[in-house]
Order: structure tokens, then C-alpha cells, then sequence
């Protein structure tokens, strides 16, 4: 293989790799969020962006509805979704440990991945196409147009997630809860709301990354959640958990580093490699590549 | 004191456990009544190949009702008893142990997916119950890898892998003339391992050469990283011996990237899905082998073709075709045994020689592997269409 036919491949990798770390980074988002919050690992996340794809799907083929009012709707759905999980299952265990809470996530996460099984029945549904892919050629390197909407919409929701958490009224209760719960309490912040909004956004951001991923792949199933979702983790944890600019950065570098091994080293490490960063990153920066490194307080 | 809780609470439990064994095993005896025979389907309901299952208990349960029609077998009506393997290994083997030790079948319609029907097939050997497999064609399956015996309560309806693999591999080189081959394989199934290595091996032997050799794990979605690698090593036809789910996706993404050349495969892509899941332009200039075509125009195809659509409304695959057969010959070595007896039973099946099937003249050799014939499809703006015939 001559040097140039290298590079084109190595562009290639990195198109492939920046797309499927984009719905990495937002599956990623919802974790750290409610991580920052409440310091839960919300396990059930994954499922929820089963959840939207399914709002998604049946958004597209029983109402009819286009792209754009379909991503709408199913991130508000999943939205609510998340909200009454957090209501139902963990608002009750706020003050048991932390290991309790973990429990139920783990428990919440197999009720919907079954509860859907029953409901919308195990095979993988065809997801309908809702706008025709078009392929662009650049240069030898291949991107199509669903790649780009992929990226587009991604950047967009993080732009706007950015924008709320630190610039809003909202935003700024969410911060003072994330940093000293009792504290926000005490100075008036309705801490239950602030909890049940971040379950909301980071739902929502998740039923996005189904709803993208529906298209894409043209297939979903109940559990689909799984592996996107504990990739996710990884992902998060990477970046350094609790933080939003490092869940972006964590999503897109394990999708690139995804890649990257299965182009040019062997298909088969690639979940092993994903899996052994998470490992990595524990014993050596458990903060993450962004993340602050706060000692617990006593 | 909690000690003494903790025991008493102990000693209820297990109480309560002996009683319901009892209850069970009360159940089950009277379960087993004189007028009816019990045949087991161990099939894939849901999970990722529920379509192969579901297609394969409609084979099963059509074969039943017809039999019944004529009046059953040694004066007695058949029915089928459906479990749900998930399209697991794990999940299979506990599938068997309930038609086995619960309802007491007297022989299993065995899994679609070779590693199900291996993981079962400890327990359906340990009990004397016959398991056949209307589809699994790893080797393994009727016999066992570590001591090199036929395993004596497993047979099979269908074709081995080296057959399919060599045809597929013959194919490629004599119809589409290709000289570089990349394999891309599921790691995660016997069947597309068993596949994959004798394609090789039957495409090497002729002078082929194979130029990259990839894997993937079911339930995968993104391929594009390893499709673009295979892309590089700019192959002349691409061997994915996999199941339609993750074929689907894997011919679209390769057609998005730019991989115009054929792709091959084996029965695992025989469902209506893969089209939808492919999309049917995606899909043309692409090959399977499989077991029978509902266009051939044989007497035998054309009669239960017939049947059928009348039972069910749409055209059987293969795998209802299959399950059918197996479902047939378990009844016809029934009928010549004269003994619903499991073992006697199996002692018949083993014997049947050119048994007229849907899918061909069946005869079992001594591993319990049918000799019969394998046809070439090809798919054309989503629909199949039959390409040609193979003869062992």
C-alpha cells in the first residue's frame, strides 16, 4: 500500500470514527450530568436511548412525522420518561447509600429493556428512512450525508446544552446542586426540580443519540442500549466523569480510537481496546482527561 | 437470634421447594397423557434470529396438522410443544431440559443456530431424546469435537458447512470468475466460523488467493472502520457467512463506502428482512446458498409451497421448508419404528435412506448429515431469485 492510498485510509478512519463518537458524546452527556448531580451512575441510560429510538420510530411511522418533529418529539418523550424514573425510582432512595440507588439503576435498566421486549415485541425493527443519503466523494474519502446530519445535530445539542448549564437560571442551579447540594437547599434552590430537570436534558440528549442511530443503521431492538450504553460509560469516564467537555471529548476519542483499531490493527480487539482504556484511565487518571481531581469531603 | 431466624427461614424455603418438586413432578406424569404424542420444538421465538424460528415452528406445526388430518400416527394425534431459546446458547440448553424432563417429549425439533443446538446437546443425549437440527450445519453438531464421535442423539436436515462453503467458494471463482476473496466473519457463531473456514480452504485449493480476514460480533452496528479496510485490499468478491441482521447493515454501509463488488453468503441471510434492513438496491449483485427456492419446480416444493400459503399466507423459506422435513422424517422413522419409544425412535431416523423432502432426496450418512443437494441464490432489487442448483 503506497503512502497516499495510507492517508486517504487514515482520513477515512478518522470520518468513521468522529461519527460513531459523536453518538458516544451524547449517550456520554446524560451519564455525567446526573453523575455531577446526584453522583449516580444512571446504568438504565443506555435503555433510555432505546426508549427515544422507539419514540423516534413510531413517531416516523404511525404519526407520519418528518426528521426534525421527529427528533423533537422523542426527545421530549424520553425527556419525560427519564424525569418519572427518577421520580419513581431513585427520588425515594435520595437518601439511602449510594449502593442502594446503584441497585435500582441496574433493576430500572433491565425493566425497560424487558418491559419493551413485551411491549414492542423483541425483532429488530427496520427504521424508516427518512431522508435519502447522499454520497460525497472527497478526495478518495467517502462521507455520506447522514454522517454529516449526525455530527451537525450532535455539535447543535451540545452547543445548546453548553449554553443552558452555563448560562442559564437553570443552569446555574444545576451547578450549585452539583456542587454542594445542602448548601443550594438552604439557599433556596428547589433541589428536587433541579434533579428532575437534569434527568430530563440528559434523557432527551440520549433519545437524540437513538433517534440518529435509527437512521443510520436502519435496524433497532429492545437491546440496543447495552453495549452503546456502557461505551458510553467508558466514554465519560475517559473525559473525565462530571464533566460535560470531557464527556464530547471522551465520546469522539473512543470512537476514533474504535477505528483506528479495527482498520488497521484487527477487528476483533476493538471492544477489548475500548474496554482496556476504561482500565487504564481508572488506575492511572480516575479523574479523567478533564475531569477535577476533588478530594471527598469529610 | 438471627441465627436461629436465618434457619428457620432456611428450612421453610426448602420446604417449600420439596413441595413444589413434588407438585411438579405430579404435573408431569399426569402431563403425559395416552391419546397424544409429544414432539418438542427448542426454537428461536425472539432474540436476534427470531424470524429463522418463528418461520422453522410454522414448518413444524404444518407437518403436524397434516399428519393429524390423516389421522395422527400409531392411532394417536401429535402435538407440538413450542420453547422459547431466545436465539441463546445458554438459553437453549435450558429450553431442552424442560421438553425433555418437564413435558417429556419423545423427540426435539432442535435450534436453528449450531452453537444453540451444541450447547443443548449434552442435555437431550443425557435424557435419550433425538434433537434435530433443521438448519445448524457446523460439523459439531452431530459430532463432537473432543472425542471425535458421532453424537448419537443428533442429526441435522441440512447441509454441512464444508458443502456450503465449498459451493459458495466454487461459485465465486467459476460464475463471477473472482481471483482475491475477503472474509468478513462472525465471531460470536460456529456457523459463519465453520463457513468461512472452508470457503477458504475449497478457494485456496483452486488457486485463489484470500486478502483480508476480518471479524465482527453480533449485535455490532458500525462496520465501517473494517469495511474500509477490506475496501483498501480491494477484494473480488466478499465472503460474510452471517445471519441477515448485521449482513443487512454490512452490504449497505460497504455500498455507502464505495464497495461496489459481489457479496456471498450462506443461508443466514434467508429472511424478508434483509432487504429492509439493506435496503434492496444495496442488496443486488449479491449471492447465498440455501437449502431449497420456493421457484424451483419439483413436485414436492410445489405441494407445500401450496399448503403453505394456504396455512399461513406468504411464501415459506427455507427454514419453514427445513423444519417441515425434519418434523417428517421424525414421524415417518415414528410410523416404521411402530413405537413412540425415544430411543427407538432415533435407531429409524438414523436408518432413512432417500426420503423424498421438500428440500431433495434425503439419505443420513453415518455422522447423521444429509446428502442432498444446495441451490444459488441471488438477490434482485430486494426479491430472491433462483440461480442455480449444486449437486454434492
Amino acid at each position: 500500500m503506497d503512502s497516499s492510498s495510507l492517508i486517504v485510509q487514515f482520513g477515512q478512519q478518522l470520518i468513521n470514527g468522529i461519527s460513531l463518537g459523536s453518538i458516544y458524546a451524547l449517550i456520554a452527556l446524560g451519564y455525567t450530568m446526573i453523575y455531577g448531580i446526584i453522583r449516580l451512575i444512571n446504568f438504565a441510560h443506555g435503555d433510555i436511548y432505546m426508549v427515544g429510538a422507539y419514540a423516534g420510530f413510531f413517531a416516523t411511522t404511525m404519526f407520519k412525522f418528518s426528521f426534525i418533529p421527529a427528533l423533537i418529539f422523542s426527545m421530549a418523550a424520553a425527556g419525560v420518561i427519564g424525569m418519572v424514573i427518577e421520580r419513581v425510582a431513585y427520588r425515594p432512595l435520595r437518601n439511602a447509600p449510594k449502593i442502594a440507588i446503584l441497585i435500582t439503576a441496574i433493576g430500572v435498566s433491565l425493566f425497560l429493556e424487558y418491559g419493551g421486549m413485551l411491549l414492542v415485541s423483541p425483532q429488530p425493527r427496520t427504521f424508516p428512512v427518512l431522508f435519502e443519503s447522499e454520497v460525497y466523494n472527497i478526495g478518495g474519502m467517502v462521507i455520506n450525508s447522514q454522517q454529516v446530519v449526525i455530527l451537525v445535530v450532535s455539535l447543535l445539542l451540545m452547543v445548546i446544552l453548553t449554553y443552558v448549564v452555563n448560562k442559564t437560571k437553570m443552569g446555574k442551579a444545576m451547578r450549585a446542586v452539583s456542587f454542594d447540594t445542602e448548601a443550594a437547599q438552604l439557599m433556596g434552590i428547589d433541589v428536587d426540580k433541579v434533579i428532575s430537570f437534569t434527568f430530563g436534558i440528559g434523557s432527551a440528549l440520549a433519545a437524540a443519540a437513538g433517534v440518529l442511530v435509527g437512521i443510520y443503521y436502519n435496524s433497532i431492538d429492545p437491546l440496543m442500549g447495552i453495549m452503546p450504553g456502557l461505551k458510553a460509560f467508558v466514554a465519560a469516564v475517559l473525559g473525565g466523569i462530571g464533566s460535560l467537555p470531557g464527556a464530547m471529548l471522551g465520546g469522539t476519542i473512543l470512537g476514533i480510537i474504535e477505528a483506528l483499531v479495527s482498520g488497521f490493527w484487527s477487528s476483533t480487539f476493538r471492544d477489548a481496546v475500548a474496554f482496556a482504556i476504561l482500565i487504564i484511565i481508572l488506575l492511572w487518571k480516575p479523574a479523567g482527561l478533564l475531569g477535577k481531581n476533588i478530594r471527598e469531603k469529610v | 437470634m438471627l441465627k436461629t431466624k436465618f434457619t428457620k427461614l432456611v428450612s421453610i424455603m426448602v420446604s417449600g421447594l420439596m413441595l413444589a418438586g413434588l407438585v411438579a413432578g405430579c404435573g408431569g406424569s399426569g402431563g403425559q397423557q395416552a391419546d397424544v404424542i409429544k414432539l418438542g420444538a427448542n426454537l428461536e421465538m425472539t432474540g436476534n434470529n427470531a424470524t429463522f424460528g418463528q418461520s422453522a415452528t410454522n414448518g413444524a406445526k404444518l407437518a403436524i396438522k397434516q399428519i393429524n388430518a390423516k389421522g395422527g400416527v400409531l392411532g394417536k394425534q401429535l402435538t407440538l410443544v413450542v420453547a422459547d431459546n431466545k436465539s441463546e446458547a445458554a438459553e437453549a440448553a435450558n429450553a431442552m431440559q424442560k421438553l425433555v424432563t418437564q413435558d417429556k417429549v419423545v423427540a426435539v425439533i432442535a435450534p436453528i443456530a449450531s452453537s444453540s443446538v451444541i450447547a443443548a446437546a449434552q442435555v437431550n443425549a443425557d435424557n435419550k431424546v433425538l434433537a434435530i437440527s433443521p438448519t445448524a450445519s457446523n460439523p459439531k453438531v452431530t459430532v463432537d469435537p473432543n472425542t471425535g464421535k458421532v453424537r448419537d442423539f443428533n442429526f441435522r436436515a441440512a447441509f454441512i458447512d464444508p458443502f456450503q462453503g465449498s459451493v459458495m467458494a466454487t461459485f465465486a471463482q467459476k460464475s463471477l470468475k473472482a481471483k482475491t476473496a475477503a472474509l468478513y466473519i462472525d465471531n460470536t457463531s460456529d456457523y459463519a466460523k465453520g463457513l468461512g473456514q472452508f470457503f477458504k480452504e475449497t478457494f485456496e485449493k483452486n488457486g485463489g488467493t484470500i486478502v483480508a480476514n476480518e471479524a465482527y460480533l453480533a449485535k455490532d452496528t458500525d462496520f465501517k472502520a473494517t469495511l474500509t479496510k477490506i475496501k483498501s485490499q480491494n477484494p473480488d468478491v466478499v465472503f460474510v457467512p452471517g445471519y441477515y441482521q448485521e449482513v443487512g447493515m454490512i452490504i449497505k454501509q460497504a455500498r455507502e463506502l464505495g464497495l461496489t463488488v459481489p457479496f456471498l453468503g450462506g443461508d443466514g441471510w434467508d429472511s424478508a428482512k434483509l432487504p429492509e434492513i439493506g435496503s434492496a438496491t444495496a442488496l443486488n449483485n449479491t449471492f447465498f446458498s440455501n437449502h431449497y427456492s420456493p421457484d424451483d419446480n419439483s413436485a414436492a416444493v410445489k405441494d407445500f409451497v401450496e399448503a403453505y400459503k394456504q396455512e399461513y399466507n406468504q411464501t415459506p423459506d427455507a427454514f419453514a421448508a427445513l423444519s417441515y422435513d425434519a418434523t417428517m422424517m421424525v414421524i415417518d422413522a415414528m410410523k416404521r419404528a411402530n413405537s413412540a419409544d425415544p430411543v427407538k425412535i432415533k435407531d429409524e431416523l438414523a436408518k432413512t435412506k432417500e426420503y423424498q423432502a421438500v428440500s431433495g432426496l434425503i439419505s443420513f450418512n453415518a455422522s447423521h448429515d444429509p446428502v442432498k443437494s444446495a441451490v444459488i441464490i441471488e438477490m434482485k432489487d430486494g426479491k430472491q431469485t433462483f440461480k442455480e442448483k449444486v449437486n454434492p
